[in-house]
């Protein structure tokens, strides 16, 4: 049974590494075999950004060899897929090599775009590459006063960074005796400051303790950089002398090209993750087309699941269990305090307070997570 | 005529039904309609709320075995 996994991020990272150590045997005797095909040599912890963004972490913290995390039974390469034939199991890389497989495992990621939306791109700044978080610091740090002005598209991956952001400016700001030249400023896309309501109405009252001001069911149009104003859908518009975006995402390019779903979306089975009409070929992360977060976490839990089932279709010839729709996304309320969200398909979350051992849990994760690419944790 | 998209949201909570529909519509061509699914009864609502504000047309809204549907066209 020959396994291909597309994708070297942190779903296919995480599913590659449990699969390796269930199907050892198999893998030993020559009865399986697993293959990832990826874009990059290096691996990249992308929740770091957000402290890269902030001056408390250096962008090489957040890289490793992918090589040096995968089980050593896996064969690795870096050659990007071009074309995927899924109905005749083979995909064609950048080399020009054709890979055939048994089953395929999508776990390509996604992207911002801040060009989606005109004037977003030249006249803000935003934490999701690295560049992007080294620039966002250096204007951070240069800032002198003024409108902050943090504005939210959709979709976008990792749905606590527009409140993270926002808090930790705060924090960044008082630290430098710099509040009451600022004022921050927060627009979200729906009626609330968070999709998560209870997480919305906790923001609610911090934002208010803090004066950070808000406007809600505001997506933006466009910008307008010599103006300073974003305007938005709704017909409403937010001035800004510093505009922090987290622009709206999509899938990657290949996934479009390929005609697996639009806006790089593949149409993904919610309990079983196979793509809609294809039974051997799988989707994680955050190129599902699912309406869950978009999170590090909700690709951990798919590729738990996923781990199994591929597992269990090896050694069976059948799939054991379905993915529940589990996230858990810790919430960074500052530089010192968090709290965290979890939930699924049937149960919502109910977040607790945030206190300083939440926060600093986070920050050992921060370290652990090589544990958990390794399938370890 | 194209066919009608359908958004199944239904027990989602993050990003949750009106923000897949937002998503959803920048994905769609003028005058092609979405239905949204939602377990969540404020969806009912607070989608509503927004179309309205935005200005897209509202075309269906109704429960049915406890599944919200509200069906929308987008109008520009
Ligand atoms: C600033 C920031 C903060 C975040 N904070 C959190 C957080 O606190 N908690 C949380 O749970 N999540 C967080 N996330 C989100 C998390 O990082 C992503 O949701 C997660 O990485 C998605 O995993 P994935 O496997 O789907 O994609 P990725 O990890 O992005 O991996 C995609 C992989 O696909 C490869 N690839 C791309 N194109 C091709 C191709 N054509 N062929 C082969 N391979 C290809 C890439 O090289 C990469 O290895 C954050 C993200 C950012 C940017």
């Amino acid at each position: 049974m020959k396994i291909l996994i597309v994708g070297g991020g942190m779903g296919g990272t995480i599913l590659a590494n449990n699969l390796a150590r269930r199907l050892k045997s198999e893998l030993d005797h020559g009865a399986a075999s697993i293959t990832m095909l990826s874009a990059s040599d290096k691996h990249m912890y992308q929740p770091g950004l957000l402290y890269v963004a902030f001056g408390r972490m250096a962008p090489d913290e957040l890289y490793r060899d992918q090589q040096s995390l995968l089980e050593p039974a896996i064969h690795f390469h870096v050659d990007p897929v071009e074309t995927f034939s899924l109905n005749e199991n083979h995909v064609i890389a950048k080399s020009g090599k054709r890979y055939d497989y048994d089953i395929i495992v999508i776990a390509t990621g996604s992207r911002a775009m801040p060009e989606n939306i005109p004037g977003l791109a030249e006249n803000s700044i935003n934490v999701y590459t690295e560049q992007a978080a080294l620039d966002f610091y250096k204007r951070l740090s240069e800032f002198e006063g003024g409108k902050v002005l943090v504005s939210v598209g959709v979709p976008h991956k990792c749905p606590m960074v527009p409140l993270e952001v926002t808090f930790m400016m705060y924090d960044f700001f008082k630290d430098r005796g710099m509040l009451d030249k600022v004022q921050l400023h927060y627009t979200y896309p729906i009626g609330r400051l968070h999709s998560l309501e209870p997480v919305g109405k906790w923001a609610q009252k911090e934002f208010d303790r803090l004066g950070v001001t808000y406007e809600t069911l505001f997506n933006m149009k466009e910008v307008d950089g010599d103006k300073k104003v974003v305007y938005s859908e709704e017909g409403t518009e937010a001035s800004y002398d510093l505009l922090v975006a987290v622009p709206p995402h999509k899938g990657m390019e290949v996934i479009e090209s390929n005609g697996l779903g639009t806006a790089g979306w593949i149409p993904t089975d919610r309990h079983r993750l196979n793509v809609e009409g294809h039974i051997n070929a799988f989707v994680l992360g955050d190129t599902t087309n699912l309406p869950i977060s978009k999170a590090g976490s909700t690709a951990h839990f798919e590729a738990e699941a996923l781990a199994d089932n591929i597992a269990s279709t090896v050694k069976i010839g059948t799939p054991v269990r379905d993915y529940d729709g589990k996230v858990f996304c810790f919430i960074e309320a500052g530089k010192e305090k968090a709290t965290y969200a979890m939930f699924n398909y049937n149960n919502p979350p109910d977040p607790k307070p945030p206190t300083k051992s939440i926060h600093w849990f986070k920050m050992a994760y921060n370290q652990l997570y090589w544990a958990s690419a390794r399938g370890l944790l | 005529m194209s066919e009608k998209k359908v958004i199944d949201a239904r027990g989602t909570f993050c990003p949750g039904p009106l923000m897949e529909l937002i998503a959803g519509i920048k994905q769609s061509e003028v005058g092609e309609e979405l239905e949204v699914l939602s377990s969540d009864e404020g969806s009912a609502k607070d989608i509503p709320e927004w179309v309205n504000k935005v200005g897209h047309d509202l075309v269906d809204n109704f429960e049915s075995d406890g599944v919200w549907h509200v069906v929308v066209r987008k109008a520009k």
